[in-house]
């Protein structure tokens, strides 16, 4: 690009890139490796800073020999378990929906949506007396149908699946639309043939739509993975890693340790840990989008 | 021919039956939050369900606004200048960056954006602890500076504008130069009009994450008059346990302000979405 004077330009191009980058060093760069370098010390965040000492990988051993951390390995699966095949069922059904016209789309589409744009906050504390035990609506559309249902949070084994629930309400009208943008790309023509062919609708989605949005479903796994493992706002209102720590997850226990226990150190081993298996998912995602997300639109 | 069009009946059916069923799981939480705001503390405990409230009352939204030690109202207008605040920080930093990257290239500025797409790959939960011990040391704990300062480096917003950017026509800018404008007054009365879909998009997605965000404040910010909605909301919980028709209260009027908002710039939003924001 053309342009007048080159003193000008250079002093410019400091002042524009400024402000970012003093927020992607300072608050993104130099705290990740801070995460590194406090989860090798002993650290409380009551003491004066001085009192810190090294402790080399005391920490590291002590979160992965310990029961605690088999714990929220478990619960993080077991929420993963559950949640993606109930969250991808959901979304592609309602995309299949989203895709046909019919009289109220629009409609339809803003009330699909408005869970996602509620704050997890309010859409947990509005869960929370949905699964409460006896007054609870779940439980009470339940008991209509002759099932007695569970105190859904108060319950060790039921907690989860509770919380479950809750997010699978919350994200489907997000990763719907994701799926729908998948299935209005698919060219017609491949309907038109099999139409011409006989094909039943049954054979048509399975044949069709299911290989050809296959490569999105995938992307949505791999983004569902990574944000499951970052639970957190639901669990914090709904169960508070509760009953008796049955639903202690990653965010849960940094948050825990950081700021209620005040050991930097432990809470600096879960986020390292987080992290990292954070990093594989983000790589196969960066790597999925690459190939198959066009951004150009 | 009459099986066939047997069988369309039959899809038919199944179609609106399927539609009906994922409408009323999603708004029946909805509908049941309404419903508890509106009643008494007996009245929300009946069985059979009533969706209609038998004596409707405004108790529920009275005590939301009359907390101990705690200002709804005050929480709220927190809530809208922090959002505004952090919107702002992340949206104006981003499009000077991403100005820099579209059409501004300097030796070494391809490895930099390399960095910055990097950098995508660091979730904010994972920086949040020594995020908080940066603050402490600069003494901005408990600020609004120190809350919204992270949300000046965000590299997916940069990426975003980047591409929007890289699409204008290098001709406009140029011709601006020529007629002697400087590259300030370039930046905004030339790249920032014609890249307006895209920072609206921004803006929306930006204020949308920061209204409903709530780890983050409630770490960061620690005085009772300073909190925000959401933090206040989260407190509510414990505060009124046996007495969910204020937590309803309470929870519908932390949705109803995001969910005008919404419904003003549906369009936008939703192009958000297909951009892979807003989560």
């Amino acid at each position: 690009m053309y342009l007048p004077d080159k003193a000008g330009r250079r002093r410019a191009t400091a002042v524009f890139l400024l402000p970012s980058l003093v927020g992607i060093i300072g608050f993104c760069i130099l705290p990740i490796m801070g995460s590194l370098f406090f989860s090798l010390m002993d650290y409380d965040l009551l003491r004066p800073m001085e009192s810190m000492t090294f402790v080399g990988l005391k920490n590291f051993a002590r979160v992965l020999t310990g029961r605690e951390f088999r714990g929220v390995l478990a619960h993080t699966f077991t929420y993963l378990g559950l949640y993606l095949p109930l969250i991808m069922a959901a979304s592609v059904g309602e995309a299949l929906i989203l895709n046909k016209s019919f009289r109220g789309h629009g409609l339809f589409r803003t009330v699909c949506y408005t869970p996602v744009i509620t704050s997890w906050v309010a859409a947990a504390v509005v869960w929370q007396w949905v699964l409460s035990g006896k007054y609870g609506l779940l439980n009470q559309l339940l008991a209509a149908v002759g099932i007695q249902g569970p105190a859904w949070l108060s319950s060790a084994t039921w907690a989860m699946p509770g919380i479950v629930l809750a997010s699978v309400w919350k994200d489907t009208g997000y990763y719907a639309l994701m799926v729908l943008a998948a299935l209005k790309s698919i060219d017609p023509g491949y309907y038109e043939a099999a139409d011409l062919d006989g094909a039943s609708g049954a054979r048509k989605f399975f044949s069709i739509t299911l290989p050809l949005i296959s490569p999105t479903l995938f992307l949505l796994i791999v983004i569902n993975i990574i944000y499951g493992l970052q639970v957190f706002d639901s669990v914090l209102i709904m169960t508070d890693g509760g009953p008796g720590g049955a639903t202690t997850v990653f965010l849960e226990r940094i948050y825990k340790y950081a700021f209620v226990q005040y050991k930097m150190g432990m809470a600096s081993v879960y986020a390292c840990i987080l992290f990292v298996v954070l990093l594989v998912f983000t790589a196969v995602q960066f790597w999925m989008q690459k190939r198959w997300v066009n951004y150009d639109a | 021919m009459r099986r066939s069009s047997r069988m369309r009946l039959v899809r038919g059916t199944l179609f609106y039956l399927m539609l009906a069923v994922i409408l009323l799981v999603t708004i029946l939480p909805f509908l049941w939050m309404l419903s508890s705001s509106f009643k008494g503390q007996e009245a929300i405990r009946t069985i059979p369900i009533r969706w209609i409230p038998e004596r409707p009352t405004l108790e529920g939204y009275e005590r939301v606004f009359n907390m101990q030690g705690f200002s709804f109202a005050r929480a709220s207008l927190n809530s809208l200048l922090l959002a505004v605040g952090c919107t702002v920080a992340e949206v104006a930093s981003s499009a000077m960056a991403a100005f820099v990257f579209a059409k501004l290239p300097f030796k070494g500025s391809g490895k930099l954006f390399g960095v910055y797409l990097a950098t995508m790959m660091i979730p904010n939960t994972v920086t949040m602890v020594p995020n908080y011990i940066i603050l402490r040391s600069l003494g901005l704990l408990d600020t609004y500076t120190g809350l919204i300062l992270p949300f000046l480096g965000k590299a997916f917003s940069v990426f975003l504008m980047r591409q929007s950017m890289l699409g204008v026509n290098d001709a406009y800018l140029e011709s601006a130069f020529l007629d002697g404008a400087s590259l300030y007054r370039v930046f905004w009365k030339i790249m920032l009009p014609m890249v307006t879909p895209t920072l609206a998009t921004l803006t929306l997605i930006s204020f949308m994450g920061s209204w409903n965000s709530y780890l983050w404040p409630l770490i960061v910010l620690t005085s009772t008059d300073k909190q925000t909605l959401q933090v206040v909301m989260g407190n509510m919980k414990g505060m009124y346990k046996n007495n969910e028709h204020v937590l309803m209260a309470g929870a519908v009027l932390t949705i109803l302000p995001i969910l005008a908002v919404y419904l003003a710039t549906q369009r936008y939003v939703d192009q958000g979405i297909s951009l892979g924001g807003l989560k």
